[in-house]
């Protein structure tokens, strides 16, 4: 038996193209010792459940600086559920308005994270939603 | 999960996507899917894409998946596509980032994509390709492209697990010296020029094409005597017909060249079922896994049998030079009763 590795697919949906933000947190990711799959920009919902059912990740992280965020979330949740992937923990980084913050969450985003947040907090976020959920199982 | 292997051979994508990872970390579950889908595998057209980081390994594979999923003529086939990427050996995490280049697949329910990390492997795939590539096949994928980790020279793992190994380089990466070493070059059944469009890619197929004609001189024989050999193994009256690796030029970002590419693949593959080689790469992939297999298992049952102490006293040992390695394999591998 092989460690539990966490897998997390970092995606870029809509149209902005700043994906240094995006980069920066896959790179600490990797650094965790997660595996990262990055898709690239410009992603529509669709892509980024399809890539999420293919490579049965536990986590979807989306970056979106565009504004469009109350738009592309929900599809993204909405198709992650029609694949029975509702387990995923599905974070948003970027630029989001404190007043969306709270929708968002009850829409059941596992977090929000802005300007200024430090990667090791998103690394122990993560590692908490997914290790922490299984270890009352195993 | 008992019927999770069924799921899968119904077509089921997610429960194909969960098997996948169950086999990637070698769980109980994984090796009771494997067993099941195993009778089902052995259909699927395996092939290899290796070759330096950046030569455009996966901008070729998205080329040649698109291809066969909208072929000039004929059914298009169902495409898998396992991507391997480098784990880092001081964290284990890794950046996958193979489907950047494939965007051109998204929405497509013919294709499926599955990265993978190494996992601290070293051939250039990682332990558990093959598992994940039978599960794919076992799924009726018709075309499975494997594609390594940027290999540099001696990673040619691929070369057993594949059935046709594509070897892609691009011009300005070394001079006429590189293409007469050994390894990876040696694997190719195709050899790709990506980036033809780079000043030096004439110098780079000169050199590559001449280091072939070495590599094979019956060619130069069958020459000789008249008999001109156009494609190799095509010919039913040659006794032995010997493939010739052709060097195909492509520019993958301008989708140049890709259909002489296919068409090169779609050679080997008549080649390989005419000449018999197909059944024969067959057998020796299922030898070399099931002889992984074996050494995984006997040295787990080694493990069981020798108390760690009796190890770490016999490393101590030999840290201290008291013991040379040989003789303390040969004590570790004979000991049977339990400790002193």
């Amino acid at each position: 038996m092989t460690e539990r590795k966490i897998r997390v697919l970092i995606a870029k949906p809509g149209l902005d193209g700043h994906d240094r933000g995006a980069k920066v947190v896959a790179r600490a990711l990797r650094d965790a010792g997660m595996e990262v799959i990055y898709t690239g920009l410009r992603q529509t919902p669709e892509m980024i459940a399809e890539a999420a059912l293919q490579e049965d990740v536990d986590v979807v992280g989306l970056s979106i600086l565009s504004g469009a965020h109350m738009a592309l979330v929900p599809r993204v949740m909405e198709l992650l559920r029609e694949n029975g992937q509702e387990h995923v923990r599905v974070f948003i980084g970027g630029i989001i308005p404190d007043e969306d913050v709270p929708r968002l969450l009850e829409m059941g985003v596992y977090a929000v994270y802005g300007p200024g947040t430090l990667t090791d907090d998103i690394v122990e976020d993560i590692r908490k939603a997914i290790l922490g959920a299984e270890a009352p199982a195993a | 999960m008992e019927n999770i292997a069924e799921q899968v051979l119904a077509g089921n994508r997610y429960a194909l996507s969960r098997v996948l990872t169950h086999i990637e970390n070698d769980t109980s579950e994984g090796r009771a899917a494997l067993k099941a889908l195993f009778p089902h595998t052995g259909r699927a057209h395996l092939i290899g894409v290796t070759g330096a980081p950046g030569t455009g390994k996966s901008s070729l594979v998205n080329r040649l998946a698109y291809y066969y999923r909208h072929p000039p003529e004929g059914e298009p086939k169902r495409v898998a596509i396992v991507a391997v990427d480098p784990s880092s050996p001081f964290t284990g995490g890794a950046i996958l980032g193979d489907r950047i280049r494939m965007r051109d697949l998204a929405g497509d329910r013919g294709i499926f994509i599955r990265s993978m990390a190494s996992r601290g492997a070293l051939g250039g795939l990682s332990r558990a390709t093959a598992g994940v590539v039978a599960a794919l096949d076992a799924a009726g994928f018709d075309v499975i492209f494997i594609e390594t980790v940027g290999a540099g020279q001696a990673e040619v793992d691929i070369a057993r697990l594949a059935h046709t190994t594509l070897v892609v380089e691009a011009p300005g990466l070394g001079d006429d010296v590189q293409a007469i070493k050994a390894g990876i070059l040696e694997i190719a059944d195709v050899l790709v020029v990506n980036k033809a469009d780079r000043p030096g890619a004439l110098s780079t197929l000169r050199a590559l094409t001449e280091m072939l004609k070495l590599a094979h001189p019956s060619q130069e024989v069958i020459m000789h005597h008249g008999r001109r050999m156009t494609i190799p193994g095509a010919q039913a009256e040659q006794a032995a017909p010997v493939w010739i690796p052709p060097v195909v030029k492509t520019v993958a970002i301008e989708n140049e060249g890709i259909d002489d590419l296919a068409a090169a693949i779609g050679k080997h593959r008549t080649y390989l079922r005419e000449s018999g080689e197909w059944q024969v790469r067959d057998r020796v992939r299922l030898q070399s896994e099931l002889e992984d297999m074996l050494r995984d298992a006997l040295m787990q049952q080694w493990q069981r049998r020798v108390p760690s102490d009796t190890y770490k006293a016999t490393l101590e040992d030999v840290f201290a030079r008291r013991l040379a390695p040989y003789d303390a394999v040969a004590y570790l591998v004979n000991h049977r009763a339990p400790a002193r």
